[in-house]
């Protein structure tokens, strides 16, 4: 057996046949990376034959920044920083992945406060990112209102984020040891009137949207995702949800406060785009719901376990933690030789990366409309996939 | 004791008048053709203009913000603005783009709008021609239209803009049909094709709900498949902007781009103009047969108010439509079209057939 | 580096006792031996000619049942001059996790590809050439995936120089 390394020229080679069935050629059209439907800088090869998709090759590196580069080179503290840049809309889980590798390689034992705000914060994050997803999903399938109604009730959550962690999107708030700084004293208030805001706004979601019937004609029985191929592909989080595998990471393997409180999760049973759709609206709701249990009952302590000026030293060897963002399991790979304050090398195991390539999967066969329904309920964050 | 009588309204065009001064006048004659022209191309212009702005003000008004306020009094320049900022855009060619069709396909376009825009009756007086097969002209030049689009696509020499010049190909001869036959159930009920005396016969009440429910049906029915015509959101797939960033018109840019933008508005006007003329009476009051003092209040309000409010409310329900739905796939649009909509007109067609024959007016 | 900038509770080279997962593999001799590296979780390492059998067994036989490839990627040991492969396998039946690290040499790394067993293999180990330069063998489409395919040199190994990059300086204090 041999290696042989091809190139993308290669790939969209259309071999010269002297004759097909219907004397129809087969040819390659480029979708990006400047495109208004492949949210961020995605670019998808279509191999189209009229308009039926035979082939979907993504092209990335777009937006690679060599961040697994850079976090050889930097400490744990600044890494979390870098973090936030990879999947933007879930940037305070992103960050608490690294502190959670970072608190069990060192053993360092949490108090309540910190797990209670940090799953708070989280689920918070998870509910704005699936507006901005179903504003999008509207804005791609081409009912355009949405995307501002998303937007508009987005922001509400976004204050909050500006008021307590001081930035909107790229939070860098949960650190190793804890979190950067203590909660606002409006938090708590503010925490529940956005969640009695929400709740009928979810409704209001699903009344403009989801009963739509050119929405269901677009999304029922569309790119189909078996689950035994879901797993082999790798795909985790909602998709995966969708096609009919219960696996929740905040249920399976608790981290947080996940254990203390009561949610459902939301499992879809066909796999196709509707029950894409639907796994987020729900989960939408059940965010909701933990947010509302945990919200009054913040215990007192303090916010930060790891002395700043201290340096942070893991032990040698090899630690992974992995934690389930609102697009799927985020995992990170510290390996570390216990003598300095850098990873030897840090790898981030990105739910989009994953998740990006069933999109050749469900697409084959498809057109060209389906496709663009197919990414858009897959949910990328395009930053995530290149890291 | 009668104080109000009920006016019957005597239509003159342009052409008209121009007609009955040639022997005399040339120059006066001819002096009535230019005006019709002049007026026209003002018409188009101002009304291309209000129509933007009013659909920005619309779509933003659903979507919970307020739209352009800076440019004029809550944004009423912003169009003009706009307009400028096109006209003195740089006229880009794409390289290997047949140059002679990509130069002549948004001409065909606008060609198109004012062919139509010359045989509908605004009011009494402003008409330009009236032509005695108004309703087979019209179906006739919106043709030349969708051959603007066509050629757009194609001379653009970009597979995006032609798989959105085919979708439009396809979508407008298919929803064609549909548009004609329900403009035949007006004909049928009107018994001329000419489009005043379409109006005429709408004196004793609009066909819309005089014409029982053929009248209504084809009302809906005219209404959905001209959005199709229209390209217009659930049928907007050949500029489908998540899809084909731009569709036909990607390649376009400065004023032959306005030249499609603008033929896109004015086409909608058509379009309203045409279902207010045929089923809401044009501009013909609101008359109930038999109700004379109802009806000399009626007369009232000018006719010409009367028709720029049936355009007026069927253009915002065009918009309206546009930013509440999603879009249809193409083959879910053709279904629409072949399996639904063209069945469906000619059985009503038929019904339209039957309320005539046995003279089944509602309120004779 | 004094002892009083390391922060308390940092153990120091504690190695994990072996788990029942560990032990099963051990037991089946297909050349896997515990993991020599501390790792949180059951590990076990595997010359680079095993590699295929073990993985295979691991995910067709039903006792195991590792259904899902959950990360799989490199670490540049330079000072030993190997890379070492890890791949993450995860069971949704079973809910474990396990560690299979392989060290091939720096010089010239070859490793057969498990895209057979899962089809997120095929991607992760375009990720892995394309970074460090591990050639797999067997692999159906092996190219460039963040960089472009007429980059030289592979950006994730320590020895990696161009010359752009940027290198943090000592400061001088």
């Amino acid at each position: 057996m041999s290696v042989t390394i091809t190139s993308l020229s290669e790939r969209i080679r259309i071999p010269e046949t002297a004759d097909s069935p219907l004397d129809t050629q087969e040819y390659f059209i480029n979708m990006g990376p400047q495109h208004p439907a492949t949210h961020g800088v995605l670019r998808l090869m279509l191999k189209l034959n009229g308009e039926t998709v035979q082939e979907v090759i993504p092209v990335l590196g777009y937006i690679h920044r060599g961040i697994e580069k850079i976090g050889e080179s930097v400490n744990y503290r600044q890494f979390v920083h870098l973090t936030d840049r990879m999947d933007y809309l879930s940037a305070m889980m992103n960050n608490w992945v690294v502190a959670m590798v970072v608190e069990k390689a060192t053993k360092t034992e949490l108090n309540d406060r910190i797990q209670y705000v940090r799953t708070i914060l989280a689920e918070l994050e998870r509910i704005q990112s699936h507006m901005l997803w179903w504003g999008v999903l509207g804005m791609d399938l081409g009912a355009f209102t949405p995307f501002l109604y998303g937007f508009r009730d987005r922001e509400i959550i976004t204050d909050i984020f500006e008021e307590t962690v001081g930035c909107r999107l790229t939070m860098n708030f949960i650190q190793p040891g804890g979190l950067m700084a203590d909660i606002h004293p409006n938090f708590v208030k503010r925490v529940k009137e956005a969640m009695t805001y929400v709740k009928p706004k979810i409704d209001e979601y699903e009344e403009l949207l989801s009963g739509n019937v050119i929405l269901q004609e677009r999304t029922r029985n569309i790119g189909i995702l078996p689950a035994d191929e879901a797993i082999s592909l790798g795909v985790t989080g909602p998709p995966l949800r969708a096609s009919g595998v219960p696996y929740d990471l905040r249920k399976v393997e608790p981290y947080g406060v996940y254990d203390k409180v009561e949610f459902r999760t939301a499992v879809g049973t066909v796999g196709d785009c509707w029950d894409r759709y639907w796994v987020r609206v729900e989960e939408m709701r059940q965010s909701v719901k933990i947010v509302e249990q945990l919200i009054d009952n913040i215990p007192e302590g303090k916010t930060m376990l790891m002395k700043p000026a201290k340096k942070i030293i893991i032990p040698k060897g090899v630690f992974y933690s992995n934690l389930e963002t609102a697009r799927g399991i985020l995992g990170i790979l510290i390996a570390s030789d216990g003598v300095s304050d850098k990873p030897v090398r840090i790898h981030m195991r990105s739910p989009n990366y994953n998740n990006l390539w069933a999109v050749d999967r469900i697409s084959r066969g498809s057109r060209v409309g389906d496709l663009v329904a197919n990414v858009s309920s897959l949910d990328l964050v395009v930053p995530d996939i290149d890291r | 004791m009668r104080l109000l009588v009920q006016k019957t309204f005597e239509a003159v065009t342009f052409s008209d008048r121009a007609n009955a001064l040639l022997s005399d006048n040339f120059w006066l004659a001819a002096g009535f053709i230019l005006l019709a022209l002049i007026t026209t191309v003002a018409f188009i212009s101002i009304l291309g203009l209000s129509l933007v702005y009013v659909e920005r003000k619309i779509a933003a008004h659903f979507q919970c913000r307020l739209g352009p306020m800076r440019v004029g009094w809550h944004g009423i320049l912003q169009t003009i603005a706009d307009a400028i900022k096109l006209l003195l855009k740089e006229d880009i060619v794409p390289e290997r783009a047949d140059r002679i069709l990509f130069f002549m396909a948004p001409v065909l376009a606008i060609l198109a709008t004012v062919l139509a825009l010359m045989v509908i009756p605004l009011s009494p007086s402003l008409q330009v021609v009236d032509l005695n097969i108004g309703i087979v002209f019209i179906a006739a030049v919106s043709g030349i239209g969708v051959l603007g689009i066509l050629l757009g696509g194609w001379s653009s020499n970009n597979k995006w803009s032609l798989l959105g010049a085919m979708r439009a190909g396809a979508q407008f001869v298919s929803y064609e049909i549909s548009v004609t036959l329900s403009l035949l159930v007006a004909v049928l009920f009107a018994g001329s094709l000419q489009l005043s005396e379409i109006v005429q016969s709408q004196a004793a009440g609009w066909w819309i709900w005089r014409g029982h429910a053929a009248g209504l049906v084809a009302f809906i029915i005219f209404c959905i498949a001209s959005t199709a015509e229209l390209n217009r959101t659930p049928f907007d797939l050949p500029e489908a902007e998540s899809e084909l960033t731009g569709g036909f018109h990607t390649e376009y840019s400065g004023l032959r781009f306005s030249f499609f933008f603008l033929s896109e508005f004015i086409n909608m006007f058509i379009v309203a103009a045409l279902a207010a003329t045929l089923f809401l009476g044009g501009w013909m009051p609101f008359h109930i047969g038999g109700l004379d003092s109802f009806n000399a209040v009626m007369d009232l309000i000018p006719p010409g108010l009367w028709f720029a409010g049936k355009t007026a409310f069927i253009i915002f329900l065009i918009m309206w439509v546009r930013w509440t739905f999603p879009r249809l796939r193409v083959d879910q649009l053709m279904r629409l079209e072949w399996k639904f909509l063209l069945p469906l007109s000619f059985a009503n067609l038929i019904l339209a057939a039957c309320v005539i024959l046995t003279e089944a007016y509602f309120f004779a | 580096m004094s002892t009083s900038d390391i922060i308390p509770g940092t153990p120091v080279n504690e190695p994990l006792p072996q788990s029942e997962l560990v032990k099963s593999i051990l037991a089946l001799d297909l050349r896997a031996a515990p993991y020599e590296g501390n790792a949180d979780c059951p590990a076990v390492q595997v010359p680079v000619d095993g590699l295929l059998k073990l993985l295979t067994k691991l995910r067709r036989d039903p006792e195991f049942n590792f259904d899902m490839l959950s990360s799989h990627t490199a670490v540049d040991r330079l000072e030993q001059n190997v890379f070492e492969l890890v791949y993450y396998l995860y069971s949704l039946t079973k809910q474990k996790r396990l560690l299979v690290s392989v060290l091939i040499p720096r010089d010239n790394p070859v490793a057969p590809t498990c895209s057979g067993i899962w089809k997120i293999a095929e991607w992760q180990e375009r990720e892995v050439y394309d970074l460090f330069g591990v050639c797999y063998d067997g692999h159906p489409d092996l190219r460039r995936v963040f960089l472009e395919d007429d980059w030289q040199g592979f950006p994730l190994r320590k020895d990696y120089h161009d010359d752009f990059m940027l290198t943090r300086e000592p400061i001088e204090s």
